[in-house]
This record gives C-alpha cells, sequence and structure tokens, in this order.
C-alpha cells in the first residue's frame, strides 16, 4: 500500500508545530514589551539556564512514557554534581574520571529507583520521593554541606565555545534529544516503551519482559539526572548541595506542556524539548518585564494548567486538523 | 402477580434476549436455569434496572414499570444480590451493612447505633458470632457473602434477586440461606434465584425457566420436571452436533504425534470477589494435528487452565512436558517469554485489556510479539519488514483495514480478534491456546476464524481452545476436555458428543456437598 506509507509520511506533526507557534508568540511578545529581550544577554540567560532541564526532561519523558514518574530527579543531579566537585577538589582526580564518577552516581540511583519499583510494584511515585530524600542527603554528606567551589577549571562546560556561540553543554544536551527521540522512534527500545505505558499487560503476554525495559527506562533518567549535574557544575563552577530543589516539578511540567501523557503510552522528546524552551523563555523574559518573582510563579503555574486542558482536547483537535 | 414480563428484547450488537415472556409470583421462588450467555444475568440486569430493555411490556405490582436505574428499581423494592460482593473490605461490618444508610448527626457516624442494628441483622443470616465492629476483610468468603446478603435484607424489599448466592456458602450456611429465603416466601416477596446446582433448584425453587440463547425454553413447576429433562431443555432438544461435524475433515487425525503432555497441572487462588478459583489435577495429552477444545462453564477454571500452561499465571503442582525434548523435562511456564520460547502461543480472553495496544497501529500490533526478530543494527526496527508482515498477514486473515497504519481501536471486533491472532501466527509456534477467540465478533469474523482453526490444525499444529459456546466447541474440535468446578469432568470424542452431554459434563461437579468434600465420581 504505497499510499498508506505516502499518507504516514506527510503527516504533519501538529502538535510539534503548535508547540513551536506558542514559543514564537512568546519570542515576539518579550520582544515587543521589553527592549533588552533581543540581546546577548537573554541569549546566554537562556543558553545557561536550558541544558540540564533539557536532559532531564528527557529522561522524565521516558518515565512518563511508561506511566511512571520521577521526583528524585532535582536531588540525584545534585549529589552527582556533589560527587563530580568533590572528586575534582578533594581527590585530585581529572576531569574525565571525576565526569564518569558522576554519570555513574546517577546511574546507581536511577537503577535502584526502578528496580525497587518495577520489581516489587512499588509505585514510582513513592519510590523515587524516597530517593529524593536519599539523593539530597547524599549530596549533603557528600560535600559537608558546603558549596564546594571549583573555579575555572570545569568553566568549559558551560561557557560559549569561541566561534560558536553556544556552549558544549548545550550541544551536548541537544544531541541527547535528538537521540532520545530515535531511540523512541525507530528502535524497539522505544516501541517497548509505548506499548508498557499503554497496556503492561499485553506486553508481559506477548513474551516481553517489561521489567528489564522499565528498570532501564529509570536508569536512564538517573544516568541523564547525573549528566544535568554535569552541566549544572559547569555553569556554576561549584558543586551546591542545595542546587536542583523542585527541578524535578519543573520537569514534568516541561514534560507535560510538550503534550506527553501523565497516563502513559504518548508522548514525543521533541515536544519536551520544546516545553522546555517554552519555560526558559517564559521565565526569563517575565524576569527583564520587571515581573515579580511570585507574579512569575503564578503565571507560570497558569500555563502548566491551560498546556494541560489544551492536551484534553488534543484529539478532538487533531480530529479537525486532519480533516482539514 | 408481582412482576409480568411480555416479549422483551435486548441486543448488544446480537440479540441476547428474544421476545422473552417471564412471571413471578408474590411468595414464589423462580428458578432461572440455562448455559453460559443464555440470558440469564441480562434478564435479571434489566429487571433490576442496570441494562435497559430494548423492548417489551413490564408490570411490576399491578402498574407498568420502566427500569431505568439501579437507585429506581431499588426504591420499588427490587434488589439484586450479584455473584461479585460489592463490599468495603477495610471497612467494618457494620459499615458495609448500612453503608448506604449510615445513621449520622451532621455527618458524624453514630457507630455504637449502627453496630446495635448490625449484631441484629447478622442474627438473620446465622453469623450471630460476628463483631459487627469487625473489618470485613477478617471474615471468610462465605461470610462476606452472608453479610451481602443480610444487608440487602435490611431493605425493604418485594423482590429479589439471588445470583449464584450458594457458591462460597458451605452446607451449614446453604439451609441458613435457604431458612431466611422461606421466610421472605412467607411475607409475599417474589425471588429469582439463579444456581448451577441442580439440586438447590430442586430444593428451593417452586419453579424453574430455561433460557437457550436468549430465548425461553419452557417454564415448569420444579415438581414436575426432572433434573435430567432440565439439561436437556438447556442444550435443546434436536442435537445439532452430527450436522456440523461433517464439516471437518477428519482423516488427518491422530497419529499420535503427542506435543503436550500436561501432568496434574494444579493451580488454587482466592480470585478477587473471594471466591475459591483455579483448578486440580488437570492431565491430558495434545496432539499435533489436533485441535482440542475445552468445555466447561465460566469460572470452571478452563482459563485458569490455559493461562498456567502459557506461563501467564505460574501452576503450583504438576508438570507440563513438551515432545521438544522427549517429555523429559518437568516444566512449569514461569512466564508468557518462556512459553513462546517453547513454541506455545495464546490469544488471551479479553482482547481489550490483555492483548491489545489500543494507542498503536494494526501493524505494530501484529509485529508485536516478533519484535525482536525484526531489528536491523542498533535495536531498530525494520519498518519496512513490519509492514510487509503486516501486510502478508492481513491478506490471509482478511483483515479489513484503511491502512496498516490506521490505529487498531478504530477497528471493529472481528478485525482487532484476527490482529492478535496475526501476532501469533507471525511466530513460529506448534502448540497455540485459544481462549474464546470468537467472543464478539460477527458472524462472518466467527466462520472466518473457525476455518482458520481447522486450518492451523491441518498444518499439523496443535490447537487447545476455549468457548463458551458450546456450538463452537463441537463446530472446531476433534476433542473436547469438559472442565467442572475446577476439575476434569472427562474426555469426549467430538463425534460422541451432544450438547446435551457435553453440559450435563459441567455440571457434573457442582454440588452444595461438593463443597466440602472433594470426593464425588464422575458420572461420566
Amino acid at each position: 500500500m504505497p499510499e498508506s506509507k505516502f499518507k504516514s509520511r506527510i503527516q504533519l506533526p501538529w502538535n510539534s508545530l503548535g508547540l513551536v507557534a506558542v514559543l514564537i508568540v512568546l519570542i515576539i511578545f518579550f520582544g515587543l514589551m521589553s527592549e533588552y529581550f533581543f540581546s546577548a544577554v537573554t541569549f546566554r540567560t537562556l543558553v545557561n539556564q536550558i541544558p540540564a532541564l533539557t536532559v532531564i526532561a528527557v529522561g522524565m519523558t521516558f518515565v512518563l512514557l511508561i506511566a511512571g514518574i520521577d521526583l528524585s530527579v532535582g536531588s540525584v543531579m545534585a549529589l552527582c554534581a556533589a560527587v563530580m566537585g568533590i572528586l575534582i577538589i578533594d581527590h585530585q582526580a581529572p576531569i574525565a574520571v571525576a565526569l564518569i564518577g558522576a554519570l555513574l552516581m546517577g546511574l546507581v540511583c536511577g537503577t535502584a529507583n526502578g528496580f525497587v519499583s518495577a520489581k516489587w510494584r512499588i509505585p514510582s511515585f513513592v519510590v523515587t520521593l524516597g530517593m529524593l530524600e536519599i539523593a539530597r542527603g547524599g549530596a549533603y554528606l557528600v560535600t559537608n554541606s558546603e558549596t564546594k567551589y571549583l573555579g575555572d577549571s570545569v568553566g568549559f562546560i558551560g561557557s560559549p565555545i569561541a566561534g560558536l556561540g553556544v556552549s558544549a553543554a548545550l550541544i551536548a544536551a541537544i544531541l541527547v534529544v535528538v537521540i532520545a527521540q530515535w531511540v523512541l522512534s525507530k528502535t524497539l527500545f522505544g516501541r517497548y516503551m509505548i506499548a508498557i505505558g499503554t497496556n503492561e499487560e499485553a506486553v508481559r503476554l506477548s513474551g516481553v519482559n517489561p521489567l528489564f525495559w522499565k528498570v532501564l527506562v529509570f536508569a536512564l533518567a538517573g544516568l541523564l539526572a547525573g549528566l544535568g549535574g554535569v552541566f549544572q557544575l559547569g555553569y556554576l563552577q561549584s558543586a551546591d548541595p542545595n542546587s536542583g530543589i523542585g527541578l524535578e516539578l519543573a520537569a514534568i511540567a516541561a514534560v507535560v506542556i510538550g503534550g506527553t501523557s501523565l497516563s502513559g503510552g504518548r508522548g514525543s522528546v521533541v515536544n519536551s524539548f520544546l516545553g522546555v524552551l517554552i519555560i526558559a523563555v517564559m521565565q526569563t523574559g517575565l524576569a527583564q518585564l520587571g515581573v515579580s518573582e511570585p507574579s512569575k510563579r503564578i503565571i507560570t503555574g497558569m500555563v502548566i494548567i491551560a498546556a494541560v486542558l489544551f492536551d484534553q482536547f488534543r484529539e478532538p483537535l487533531g480530529r479537525f486538523f486532519q480533516r482539514k | 402477580m408481582l412482576l409480568r414480563i411480555k416479549k422483551l428484547n435486548k441486543s448488544f450488537v446480537v440479540p441476547v434476549l428474544k421476545n422473552l415472556d417471564f412471571e413471578l409470583h408474590e411468595g414464589e421462588v423462580h428458578a432461572l436455569l440455562g448455559s453460559n450467555g443464555a440470558g440469564k444475568s441480562t434478564l435479571c440486569n434489566i429487571i433490576s434496572g442496570i441494562h435497559t430493555a430494548d423492548s417489551g411490556s413490564f408490570e411490576y405490582c399491578g402498574m407498568p414499570y420502566t427500569p431505568h436505574s439501579l437507585q429506581a428499581a431499588e426504591a420499588l423494592g427490587i434488589c439484586m444480590v450479584m455473584q461479585e460482593l460489592n463490599l468495603f473490605p477495610t471497612l467494618s461490618v457494620a459499615e458495609n451493612l448500612y453503608f448506604r444508610s449510615m445513621s449520622n448527626r451532621f455527618g458524624i457516624v453514630q457507630h455504637q447505633a449502627i453496630q446495635r442494628r448490625a449484631k441484629k441483622a447478622l442474627q438473620t443470616v446465622g453469623l450471630n458470632y460476628i463483631d459487627p465492629a469487625q473489618p470485613l476483610s477478617q471474615l471468610g468468603v462465605g461470610q462476606q457473602q452472608l453479610v451481602e446478603i443480610a444487608s440487602v435484607l435490611q431493605r425493604p424489599i418485594r423482590l429479589l434477586i439471588l445470583d449464584e448466592p450458594t457458591s462460597a456458602l458451605t452446607g451449614p450456611q446453604i439451609d441458613l440461606l435457604f431458612e431466611q429465603i422461606i421466610q421472605l416466601k412467607k411475607q409475599g416477596i417474589g425471588v429469582i434465584y439463579i444456581s448451577h446446582r441442580m439440586d438447590e433448584i430442586s430444593r428451593i425453587a417452586d419453579r424453574v425457566s430455561i433460557l437457550r440463547d436468549g430465548e425461553l425454553v419452557a417454564t415448569k413447576a420444579v415438581a414436575d420436571i426432572s433434573t435430567d429433562r432440565m439439561v436437556q431443555l438447556m442444550a435443546g432438544d434436536e442435537s445439532t452436533s452430527i450436522d456440523v461435524k461433517e464439516s471437518i475433515d477428519q482423516s488427518h487425525l491422530p497419529n499420535n504425534s503427542i506435543l503436550l503432555k500436561v501432568e496434574n497441572l494444579t493451580r488454587r487462588t482466592k480470585n478477587q470477589s473471594g471466591g475459591d478459583s483455579g483448578f486440580e489435577n488437570i492431565s491430558f495429552n495434545l496432539n499435533a494435528g489436533e485441535v482440542l477444545g475445552i468445555g466447561g462453564l465460566i469460572g470452571s477454571g478452563r482459563t485458569e487452565l490455559m493461562r498456567a500452561i502459557f506461563g501467564a499465571d505460574q501452576a503450583h503442582k504438576g508438570c507440563i512436558r513438551l515432545a521438544s525434548d522427549g517429555f523429559k523435562t518437568r516444566r512449569i511456564m514461569k512466564s508468557p517469554a518462556d512459553a513462546i520460547s517453547h513454541g506455545i502461543g495464546m490469544l488471551v480472553e479479553d482482547r481489550k485489556s490483555q492483548g491489545l495496544l489500543l494507542s498503536h497501529s494494526v501493524s505494530k500490533n501484529i509485529s508485536f510479539a516478533i519484535l525482536d526478530s525484526l531489528n536491523s543494527k542498533l535495536g531498530v526496527v525494520d519498518q519496512s519488514a513490519e509492514q510487509d508482515l503486516a501486510e502478508s498477514m492481513s491478506k490471509k486473515l482478511s483483515i479489513q483495514c484503511d491502512s496498516m497504519q490506521q490505529p487498531i481501536s478504530l477497528l471493529s471486533g472481528g478485525n482487532q480478534q484476527k490482529a492478535l491472532l496475526a501476532r501469533w501466527l507471525a511466530i513460529d509456534f506448534s502448540i497455540l491456546l485459544l481462549d474464546e477467540p470468537s467472543r464478539g465478533v460477527d458472524a462472518r469474523a466467527k466462520s472466518q476464524i473457525q476455518a482458520l482453526i481447522r486450518e492451523l490444525a491441518a498444518m499439523g499444529k496443535a490447537v487447545l481452545i476455549i468457548s463458551s459456546e458450546s456450538q463452537e466447541l463441537l463446530k472446531v474440535s476433534d476433542r473436547i476436555a469438559v472442565m467442572s468446578n475446577g476439575r476434569l469432568a472427562g474426555i469426549f470424542k467430538t463425534t460422541e458428543l451432544s450438547e446435551e452431554k457435553l453440559l450435563e459434563a459441567s455440571f457434573c461437579f457442582y454440588s452444595s456437598e461438593d463443597n466440602q468434600s472433594k470426593s464425588v465420581n464422575a458420572r461420566i
């Protein structure tokens, strides 16, 4: 059926387009309202803010896809950054070794989350809530509850590469988005994630072991939280055990704005990335307009709810667009 | 006359009740008999307002009656005790008894008052030794069932529907329940009584109505009809099995190449509603090129048996042996993946909740079980191979859809079922387990599926099939193993079997004494 193949190719990801439209509207709006919006400062703020949240949102997308949730990412990020900082400062480890140490830490936390919740069928909400506390405690323990200053040695991660204008962290984060979207739409793993989120029992009865894939998803979320920690470390040039508080909520918000279903089975990494951009642009833009922190939060909250409301009516709207 | 129903019709896609007449007198116990899908439950659901009738006239207490909701029916004194317990295990016995009308003052529950009342209510069903303050979950299943009955008896009832009330009760408890029913009769309350247990019907019922395929076959006074005759009427007088058999070519039959041996397989569990479910000591052989049907009533352990062979649930005792290693290894399948790796596939009973990936396309549903063999490199799904597979399968099974990319949720039941069958046919299996393969599909898809099953057997596959329709079972099977109350009632050659005999075997391990002692001899 060549016709059907054709059809599927030209089916527009109108949901992505909708998000892009929202993003453009926001940028134009802030551009008109504030003369400083189109400036190097804004750009730098955005570029610095985005990478950590982006990679964490990618991991969160996978977790939500299998109908789970990971509340521990913010703490795990802080713990991984702390581990990396301590390895560099107290153990004089080469940066590459410290980086691997941070990623491993994230992987361990994530695997523990996945294994405990999938193996013993404990809701991931509870398990990762526990991990949120454990990892935060770990971060305080490792750093002795002090912010460890690293200075310029790790600055290269977050600062713009000469000639390109963007940081290594941002490039890495975008690379993660591209790879993760590819994994989701092309590979066996991606297919299994969506299937587990849709109907786990059917997956099991088809001879696929959901346990392995679920653990893998949480392990990846942990690993990506570790990577986020590395980015954060590079940006702050210090290991702050208090960093990333509430980040899990920002990540979930970004993913939900991107249209990923909280009940699993439907989602897109690219859309989550667009969700991150929308949140980042809004926060930066509102700050430049001189909106106070409380008002900023109220507006952000309303946008999240609006996004979910919009998502509720996604299907009828989608049908409307397809008919055209 | 308490209730008079005339020319009742009801369809769920297919007609379930056809021109049914039913009458219930005051103070009468009227038993409903019929095999699976005969329409008993639908009739009761309509009377109690859960479903609405398509057409037909109702008269209740001499007034026209249009039951449009459960609440409306209850307001008129019509109550139903359902098979599944509708109770709250974490609340106390007393709270369960008075859940709808809890004595309260400004929203504060008056525990002492309801416990006092509960104590009395429990006495009516012989549970005087139960403390009303204790959580319901501490009670046994039979006791819980009695609590539910006691709770209904507290309401002002005029018509009571009991759907298999004794399935979890012991002998003395049944005696007590029957005493209560006799009390109700004296008060002029009409009782509709559904049970699979013939001895109970002879004991408690005044009249019996026998349903078959949604039609009323007969209404008789219990004194005027023998148990054997009831079974005959349920099955249908004219045995249709003979002409159906002609369509099957049996020339390929058993060359005695056994593929699977099931030995003393046992799994006993409490099911969700609290009843005992599962199966015990099931043994049979499955031959290549054979369709072995599993007959029996819903809840007789058919599905549980099949799921254990497939590893969806693990068997507790016994084993299965496979031809692939010369029947040397005693196996219990640990997971579906385990069974699939040994060449066993299974089409599950409930396609929506256990089979379909509703948000996926037709092709993704078909390819799902062999996805790992469709990957090219790095775990990337080879989408053109997937498309080819889906197209060839849908051609083979004539699945009707706009394209392979269409979401499977938009397909008809029959086409969804065929897509799930395709999922298994894509695998190289030697044994296929089919649980109700034609449930909820239209007539055309049904005959296509049946033809396919015969075709698979002709190819030398071994097929095990469960069906609640005895006609279908007789049509496609070479042999039929009949299960009754979790045990094997016997294995019959289909050529020697009629619907009547099949039904008789299905009922053979259901009797009141059977609940306590398992030492009943098979009648066949």
